[in-house]
């Protein structure tokens, strides 16, 4: 096992995350950093036999070598360079797993919306990290997340007060500057949203270079009474990188969450979803979607928990797999007894458009309620040859015939981005990956 | 315009075109009759150029070129239009876009510059007039949740705006009331002119009443076995198409 290997670097990046808390050493939140490292110690890494890494092996991504410690090298001058949406925001830099505040821009942050890193709230907002800080993860479950908890020192953590509605998006850029050498991350975020206010927030990753990068990311997010919450999350990686994520979300009575997954490039992309409807009359909606070509793979996972009754959650994840590209699906929902008159939907598409490909979909119900409307669906197949043959006999060409089907199949997603400026700058990708 | 010879061609191991010969003169229209079965679909799926078949035999000339060969695309950029008997649902693409792609295609194919917006919404809305197709309805996705005559029509409107050299039209009167029959039939002969030709494929002489063929033709068993005048239809009307197999029958019992 070399140096940089990932077993070796979590016991000293857990050292290291401790010592580095002083006086809040002795807090629950950190008390759960510890727990967390023995539910690793005992979880180890998953292999295939793993019923949730079943398609989805890391054996390549823990035997790899990164540097957690890179300096960065990126100015303002070289983000120029990189084609982003243009939009009004409150902008966050990470690279290489570190805030960068020379490259963010917090001008438009409001007076009932704070940001700190999360270095900066274990030593300010303990708090609200006793109250938060991985109640909503799954560290005796799963490797990755425990070991986020473990040792993750960086990431933002995010509090919109009660009765604020925050204007301008929060968007997180997470760069990867592999340019040199292969570089790794641990990103951990809090985003605690206050009752009846509303936030957008956006998390895009991205690798600049050919070696690898290795992001693991957690981020917690919590839905007070009546606050509403659109999220986004967008990779587009170069194919020698890893991505494991876990989006771990609670909601409560009322309140209102939306999230989109998009994956545009990647060469291996874990996205967890966990969705908790912990009140009633909640409304959740998850779309994603996935275009991975060449040898890229993308495996979403999610989990919707139906604990209390009235609510409603609805799941559409699209997927286009390219050339020998590897796709999964797992979609888990749970409806427990107390939550009668649940109507929970989840549908999964995908179309595969070489023999190569391989799309993996595994939807399950779990309902112990009776009174419950449920439905779910995945169906994997090639694009409708008649309808390629109704558009050539039109005069359109086969790859434009092809094109356009693709890009309709696709549209179903990507029109229900919220965000203009957005919408359009992932349009332009997919058109790109997709023509 | 169109000359088949000889033509045979098959699906799989099942031989279903048995030797069709047909020439087609600019500005005529010719009606293909016949019982189920007996090729119809399968000649207009081959002048369109369906990949599912196989050409074993004879040729297809289109103003001096070989059609086998041609892409199916091509065909179209070439003049070939075909009006499918069920045309196939698109969903997320809406007529309009779906048919300014095709003009252009189209036009690019020439050697000409795009239809601009303005010229090509200004044709849309002419063409649309003629089929009496509702403009609201080309803004949805193509033929998604159309009713069976609303296809129909599509198909025609479709015709009109690409405006090709040869019009097949496959069972366009199927499953269409007597109504839309009028307003499909119309906006086929307000097409009608000197450089363009129809084939019309159709089972009942209705539609024929409507378009009036120069010539009708019976196919029977993969080819044509016997043709004639617009009278021609009015008899099998009468008659059905039991006397035209019974000769064929004794015919190809002699030849043997």
């Amino acid at each position: 096992m070399s140096e940089n290997s990932l077993n070796s670097q979590i016991a000293g990046a857990f050292k290291e995350v401790q010592s580095g808390l002083n006086g809040s050493v002795s807090q629950a939140f950190n008390e759960r950093r510890i727990d967390a490292l023995e539910s690793f110690n005992s979880l180890g890494f998953p292999t295939p036999k793993h019923e949730e890494w079943k398609y989805s092996n890391v054996k390549k991504l823990v035997n790899g070598t990164y540097n957690f410690a890179a300096q960065n090298k990126l100015s303002k001058e070289n983000l120029k360079n990189f084609d982003l949406p243009d939009l009004e925001g409150i902008i966050i830099y990470f690279v290489n797993g570190v805030y960068q505040e020379a490259l963010s821009n917090l001008d438009l942050a409001e007076g009932k919306l704070s940001i700190q890193t999360l270095e900066e709230a274990q030593k300010n907002s303990s708090e609200l990290l006793n109250e938060h800080f991985s109640k909503y993860s799954n560290d005796n479950l799963d490797a990755f997340t425990a070991i986020n908890t473990a040792i993750a020192s960086q990431g933002i953590v995010v509090k919109v007060e009660d009765n604020a509605t925050i204007e301008h998006p929060i968007i997180l850029r997470m760069i990867s500057d592999v340019r040199e050498e292969n570089i790794g991350s641990t990103l951990r975020n809090l985003v605690v949203v206050g009752k009846n206010s509303e936030v957008k927030i956006a998390e895009s990753y991205r690798t600049l270079g050919e070696e690898s990068a290795y992001v693991n990311v957690v981020t917690e997010i919590v839905v007070a009474k009546d606050a509403r919450v659109d999220y986004y999350k967008v990779g587009n990686d170069n194919n020698a990188s890893y991505h494991v994520g876990s989006t771990n979300i609670h909601q409560s009575d009322n309140s209102y969450f939306y999230a989109a997954t998009i994956t545009i490039n990647g060469g291996f992309v874990r996205n967890n979803i966990n969705l908790t409807v912990d009140g009633e009359h909640v409304e959740s909606w998850l779309y994603g979607l996935y275009v991975p070509n060449e040898s890229q793979h993308v495996d979403n996972h999610t989990v919707v928990d139906h604990r209390k009754p009235n609510s409603v959650s609805n799941e559409l994840y699209k997927g286009v797999l390219m050339d020998k590209s590897t796709g999964v699906f797992n979609g888990k929902i749970f409806v427990r007894q107390e939550a009668q008159k649940t109507n929970a939907y989840q549908n999964c598409r995908n179309v595969v458009t070489s023999d190569s490909a391989t799309m993996n979909t595994k939807p399950q119900l779990e309902i112990w309620a009776d009174d419950v409307k449920c439905s779910h669906g995945a169906t994997t197949g090639m694009l409708n040859d008649e309808a390629i043959f109704y558009m050539r006999s039109r005069g359109i060409p086969k790859e434009e015939a092809v094109r356009m089907q693709l890009l309709a199949f696709a549209e179903d997603v990507v029109s229900q981005i919220k965000i203009e400026s957005v919408k359009e700058y992932l349009s332009g990708l997919i058109h790109q990956k997709l023509g | 315009m169109l000359k088949i010879s000889n033509l045979h061609a098959r699906i799989e191991e099942k031989e279903i075109l048995r030797g069709i010969n047909l020439e087609v003169k600019s500005g005529e229209v010719h009606a293909i009759m016949g019982p189920n079965g007996s090729g119809k679909s399968t000649l207009a799926s081959v002048l369109a150029g369906r990949e599912d078949y196989e050409i074993t035999e004879g040729s297809i000339d289109f103003l001096g070129k070989d059609l086998i060969d041609m892409a199916i695309e091509e065909r179209a950029a070439e003049g070939i239009f075909l009006a499918f008997q069920y045309p196939v649902e698109i969903p997320g693409v809406t007529t309009v876009s779906f048919l300014k792609t095709a003009i252009n295609q189209i036009r690019k194919h020439k050697g000409e510059a795009p239809l601009d917006a303005a010229s090509f919404l200004k044709m849309m809305k002419k063409k649309a007039d003629l089929v009496k197709i509702d403009g609201q309805l080309l803004r949805r996705s193509l033929n998604e949740g159309f009713s069976g005559g609303e296809k129909k029509r599509n198909e025609i409107f479709q015709m009109a705006m690409l405006e090709p050299i040869l019009g097949i039209l496959d069972e366009t009167d199927s499953g269409l009331d007597i109504d839309a029959l009028r307003i499909v039939a119309d906006g086929v002969n307000q097409m009608k002119s000197a450089e363009r030709s129809f084939v019309v494929i159709t089972h009942y002489q209705r539609l024929l009443d409507y378009i009036v063929p120069d010539f009708v033709h019976v196919l029977y068993n993969g080819r044509i076995v016997k043709s004639g005048t617009k009278e021609l239809a009015l008899e099998l009307e009468e008659k059905g198409y039991d006397w035209i197999i019974e000769a064929d029958e004794a015919k190809e019992a002699l030849a043997q």
